[in-house]
Formats: structure tokens, C-alpha cells, sequence
């Protein structure tokens, strides 16, 4: 008897462990077709220069500068919100209020809205109500923000990663000691000052955190981009707001699902998959350091 | 924190400059909600000339989107001479791939979640959450382009399957969406058990498999229901795993083996063609209001189950 309580013990122990392992397998063997499909086809022509032959040949700049374009947009929306957001949340809100209590029910349930929903929005909000609003307003009529344009796209990925800079930076203000702000207060420092002078300075890295979170999160997804301002080829850069733009997950999503010749087109397609989950990548690793820093000085405190 | 009204205190351009961010700081939260509420008006009000306007009534009603067409058949065939639109494929489509993820998600993440709470050393466990979370990173078309390209060629060889993308290939993609989810809500709930249950367990005589399986595991089930619940809600809603990886063909069948055609791949396939204001850009407007609303329920009741395990493990230890 003992021995058999033993070994399902051993059995059960073992199989969560599996399945830990098979998880971390998972992402390794994403991680390793990639790079090995990827890397050999990555030059620094295919980084800087045009799409050639329909896309089958050159390079995917404009898609590398669209997307930086585009999340650097949104990081400008989305950063100052959350961040205020939070400062409310954390230090100005009494933590009972009905406020408070909704403004979290509602950011949990923004982080559930599916992207393709974001799509929607951006559509019926940005460009058909805001947009053609500008339009009648300023141009006459003239179509000029009425239409998919990088402004509209990088709004509507700024709704979207609102909840990621939001709850990052509430972690951090929590992270930041309460007697440092009774120091303050004791001082005779104004709610403000104690936030300005006190609470940020101490929790930038928390706020780093979000924004990287945020910008790895726009650079991925496609769903909310479709119909609100990504292009499949432009023979231009977007330079003014109302342009279109290429960007990089929606080059994939086109070269995987509509190239004419797959065949021909998948060494640069894989080049292109492992330039954005590099980039990606990159960006999460960061923030996963940074948070883990930030989580260990939370325990000590 | 909170200290109302203390800007009273002050006199002069302080007390303005005090006021005046307080209600920029406030503004910003209020604007949260204002964005979810503003996603639900907009989708809905593109929906609802389908429920209210008679030009479209001429097409489609939805009625006829639930029946079968003239012809005695469920069709989604939105271009065409005559367009019919029966939503039970896109349904069952959305369920089955939902179903397939869901069988591997939520096994996998639970059971794993039990190893890193109860049993894999400290430094094992500061490893396996951040790799979770790098997985949550993987961007979905990512995870499209790898289950089109790489997991459709190894399952048809292995299997030989006739519908190179079917939902079983779609689902092992879209499992990969739904596992970051499911580990990070379930090892929430495991770690929120007081450690004095798995104390007295021990002094009991149990074994720690026994414990976890017979205390922490039933202790935290509102937990690891929220997280199979949260993780419904993601496989429903994701959009470019199921676009790249379904074959789109709109079929009412149930075998997993076929290939199908969910609600959010329709919006993404479509929406980029539809004239605006037709019939069809309006149904697709509701589907994306229908898919808002189960979402929204879902996470609703997700985030209900995880407040009773607070007050539940809160109550106990009270007692």
C-alpha cells in the first residue's frame, strides 16, 4: 500500500512536471524553426532595402519603418493615459469607491476584448465617426482623415495596450514604500509634489516596463491594423499622419496567405517572421528583467 | 492614500495647479471606462440597422441568419447573386477549434501550473514564469505563419489528413494563445492558498502529491475555473491564428479533421472588401457585437470566480 501511494505520487509528480517541460518545449521549438529558417536569408539588404518582384524578392523596410512609426505614435497616446490612469488608481482614489471598483472592472475586462473587435472600433469610431467628422469639420469634405490612415491605427492599438501600461504601473507605485510618501507629506508637500517628486522618480523602470509591454504588444498584432490603416505594398514611406503604411505582422499575415507562389516567397517570409519575433523578442525579454527586479524589491519592502 | 479635499489648504495658483491635475489624473480613469463602453456603442450602432433598417431586412434578417437557406442548407455565402448568410457554421466552427484548443490548453497549463506552485524548486520557478510569459509575447501571426507553414506539414504527414488545414491544426496553434492565460490565472490561484493548509495536510501524514491534489487543487478551484473560463474567452475571440491556419471554408461539420471557419476569421477575411453600409458590412458589425458580448460575459464570470476565491480562502482563514 505504501509503496503504491509512492508511486502515483512519483507518477503524478512527474507528469506536471511534463507538462511544464512540453510547454517550454513548445515555445523552444517555435524559437529554433525560426531562427534556423530565418537566419540564413537575414542580410542587411533585406533590412534596409524595398520589396522587390511582388514581393517575392528585396527587402522589408518599409514594413520595419512603418511599424516603428506606428507603435511610436501609439506609445505617445498610450503612455501619458495609463500612466494618469494609474496615479489615479494608486495614489489620488480612495481604494472603496465605486469608481475605483469600475475603473478595474473595466480595464480587466479591455485586456478580454478580442483584437479583431479593436479592428471594429477603430473602423466605426476612428476613421467613420471621428475621422470623417475632422473631414467635414476642417477640409470641406475632403477626404483626409476619413480614411484608414497610421493616426487611426495607432489609436486604436493605444485602446488596446491601455490595460498593459496601466496595471505595470500601478505594480511599480506599489513597489514604491509608503513611508517615503508620509516623509513627503510630513514635509508638507501637496498631493501633487509628493506624486511628481516622490512616487515617478521611483518607479520609472515599473513605467519602462508597461511602455515595452506595450510597444512588443502593438508591434504584433495585426487584427486591429487590417481595416484601419495597413497597406499591403506602398511604394512610400508614411511621413504625414494620414498615410497608410506597411507594417510588419500584416506583411506576413499577406506574403503567408496571399503570395501567388508560396515556394518562392518563404525564404523571405521566414527572414520577415524572424526579424518581428526578434524584435518582439527583444522587447519582452527586457521587460521581463526589468519586472522581476521591480517584483523583488516588492518582497523586500 | 486618500486625503479628500486637502487642496483647500492651499491658497492661490497652488490650489488651481493642485485642482486642475487632479481632474486630468481622474479624467484619465474615467477615460478607461469610456473606451470600453465607447468599443460597444460603435460596433453595436454599425449592427444595428441589421435589427432596425429595412433595406437590409430585403437581404438578411436575423432570422434567417439562424434557418436554414431556401435550398435546406446552412450557407455563409455572403458575395454571391444571392447572398445567404446561416451563421450555425461560423458557430460550430468557432466551437470546434475552441474545443481542440481547449482539451490541450487547459491540461497542459493547469498541471504545469500545479508543478511550479507545489513542487519545482524556487529558482525552477523564477525560470518556468518568465518563459510563460515570453510564449504570451509570441505575436498571433506568429503563431499563425508557424501552424500554417510548419504544424499543417508534420500533422498531414503524420496523419494524412485530406484538408491540409483543418482544426486540429488550428487548434494546437490556438492552444498556444490560451496557455500563457490559463498558467498565469491557475499558478495565481495555487500561490494564493495559505501555506498553512498545506502544513497542516503534511502534519496529517499526506504525501505532497496527496496535498496538492486533495487540498491546494480543491482549495483553489474558483481559481483554476476562472482560468479555463478566461481561456474560453481568448480561443473565442482570437483572430489571425484561426485565419491563417482554418482553410476559412465555411462548412457545417463537426469533425475536427475538416477544415472550418470561425466568427473572427469571417470579420478579418471579409470586412477589407465590403462596400460600406451594405447588408454584409452590417452583419459582420454583428458578429463583432456578438463577439464582444461573450467575451465581456466571460470575463465577467472569470473575474466573479476569482473574487469568491479571495473571499473564500479569506473566510476560511477568518474561521
Amino acid at each position: 500500500m505504501r509503496r503504491w501511494i509512492k508511486f502515483v505520487g512519483l507518477a503524478f509528480t512527474s507528469l506536471t512536471g511534463l507538462a511544464c517541460l512540453i510547454i517550454v518545449a513548445m515555445l523552444a521549438i517555435i524559437l529554433g524553426n525560426i531562427a534556423v529558417h530565418g537566419w540564413p536569408r537575414l542580410s542587411w539588404e533585406f533590412i534596409t532595402g524595398q520589396p522587390r518582384a511582388g514581393m517575392t524578392a528585396g527587402g522589408i523596410f518599409p514594413a520595419i519603418f512603418g511599424t516603428a512609426a506606428l507603435v511610436l505614435l501609439m506609445t505617445l497616446a498610450v503612455v501619458p493615459l495609463g500612466v494618469a490612469a494609474a496615479i489615479y488608481l494608486h495614489e489620488y482614489a480612495w481604494q472603496g469607491s465605486k469608481l475605483v471598483h469600475v475603473v478595474r472592472l473595466a480595464l480587466a475586462n479591455l485586456a478580454g476584448v478580442p483584437a479583431i473587435v479593436f479592428g471594429l472600433f477603430g473602423l466605426g469610431f476612428f476613421i467613420k465617426f471621428v475621422g470623417a467628422g475632422m473631414d467635414r469639420a476642417f477640409f470641406g469634405g475632403a477626404l483626409a482623415f476619413g480614411q484608414p490612415c497610421i493616426l487611426w491605427a495607432a489609436l486604436t492599438l493605444a485602446v488596446l495596450t491601455l490595460p498593459t501600461v496601466v496595471v505595470a504601473t500601478e505594480e511599480a507605485l506599489r513597489a514604491v514604500p509608503r513611508s517615503y510618501r508620509e516623509v513627503a507629506y510630513a514635509a508638507g508637500a501637496t498631493r501633487w509634489q509628493v506624486v511628481r517628486y516622490v512616487v515617478l522618480p521611483q518607479s520609472v523602470s515599473g513605467i519602462l516596463t508597461g511602455t515595452i509591454l506595450a510597444v512588443s504588444r502593438g508591434a504584433g498584432e495585426v487584427a486591429p491594423i487590417m481595416f484601419t490603416g495597413a497597406a499591403y505594398y506602398l511604394p512610400y514611406l508614411p511621413v504625414k499622419l494620414n498615410d497608410q503604411f506597411m507594417e510588419l505582422g500584416y506583411h506576413i499575415y499577406v506574403l503567408t496567405t496571399q503570395s501567388p507562389d508560396v515556394e518562392a516567397t518563404k525564404p523571405i517570409l521566414y527572414a520577415t517572421v524572424f526579424v518581428l519575433l526578434v524584435l518582439t523578442f527583444a522587447l519582452n525579454l527586457t521587460a521581463v528583467l526589468i519586472r522581476s527586479r521591480i517584483r523583488r524589491r516588492l518582497r523586500a519592502a | 492614500m486618500d486625503r479628500p479635499g486637502d487642496e483647500l489648504l492651499l491658497k492661490g495658483r497652488r490650489r488651481i495647479v493642485e485642482t486642475l491635475l487632479e481632474t486630468a489624473v481622474r479624467s484619465s480613469a474615467v477615460l478607461v471606462i469610456a473606451a470600453l463602453v465607447l468599443i460597444f456603442v460603435f460596433v453595436a450602432k454599425e449592427a444595428l440597422p441589421l435589427l432596425t433598417s429595412g433595406d437590409v431586412h430585403k437581404e438578411v434578417t436575423p432570422w434567417t441568419m439562424l434557418r436554414q437557406q431556401q435550398d435546406g442548407e446552412f450557407v455563409w455565402q455572403p458575395v454571391s447573386e444571392k447572398p445567404k448568410y446561416s451563421l450555425p457554421p461560423l458557430l460550430v466552427g468557432t466551437l470546434k477549434v475552441s474545443v481542440v484548443a481547449l482539451l490541450i490548453a487547459i491540461p497542459l497549463a493547469i498541471l504545469a501550473a500545479i508543478f511550479t506552485s507545489e513542487f519545482a524548486p524556487q529558482q525552477l520557478r523564477e525560470l518556468v514564469k518568465p518563459v510563460v510569459e515570453l510564449l504570451a509575447g509570441i505575436p498571433s501571426v506568429v503563431i499563425g505563419f508557424f501552424a500554417l507553414m510548419v504544424v499543417a506539414t508534420w500533422l498531414q504527414d503524420a496523419f494524412g489528413f485530406i484538408f491540409r488545414l483543418n482544426a486540429i491544426t488550428a487548434g494546437i496553434g490556438l492552444s498556444l494563445a490560451v496557455i500563457p492565460i490559463v498558467f498565469t490565472v491557475a499558478e495565481d490561484a495555487l500561490s494564493a492558498v495559505p501555506q498553512t493548509f498545506r502544513d497542516g495536510s503534511l502534519a496529517l501524514g499526506a504525501n505532497r502529491w496527496q496535498t496538492a491534489w486533495r487540498v491546494v487543487l480543491p482549495a483553489a478551484t474558483p481559481g483554476v475555473f476562472a482560468a479555463c473560463v478566461l481561456g474560453f474567452g481568448r480561443a473565442v475571440g482570437e483572430t489571425m491564428i484561426v485565419l491563417m491556419a482554418s482553410g476559412n471554408a465555411a462548412v457545417m461539420s463537426f469533425d475536427p479533421r475538416e477544415s472550418f471557419r470561425s466568427f473572427s476569421a469571417t470579420i478579418a477575411a471579409e470586412l477589407g472588401e465590403v462596400v460600406y453600409g451594405s447588408p454584409h458590412y452590417h452583419v459582420l458589425f454583428f458578429i463583432g457585437a456578438f463577439l464582444f458580448v461573450i467575451t465581456f460575459l466571460l470575463n465577467l464570470a472569470g473575474h466573479w470566480y476569482v473574487g469568491r476565491l479571495r473571499a473564500r480562502l479569506e473566510g476560511k482563514l477568518k474561521a
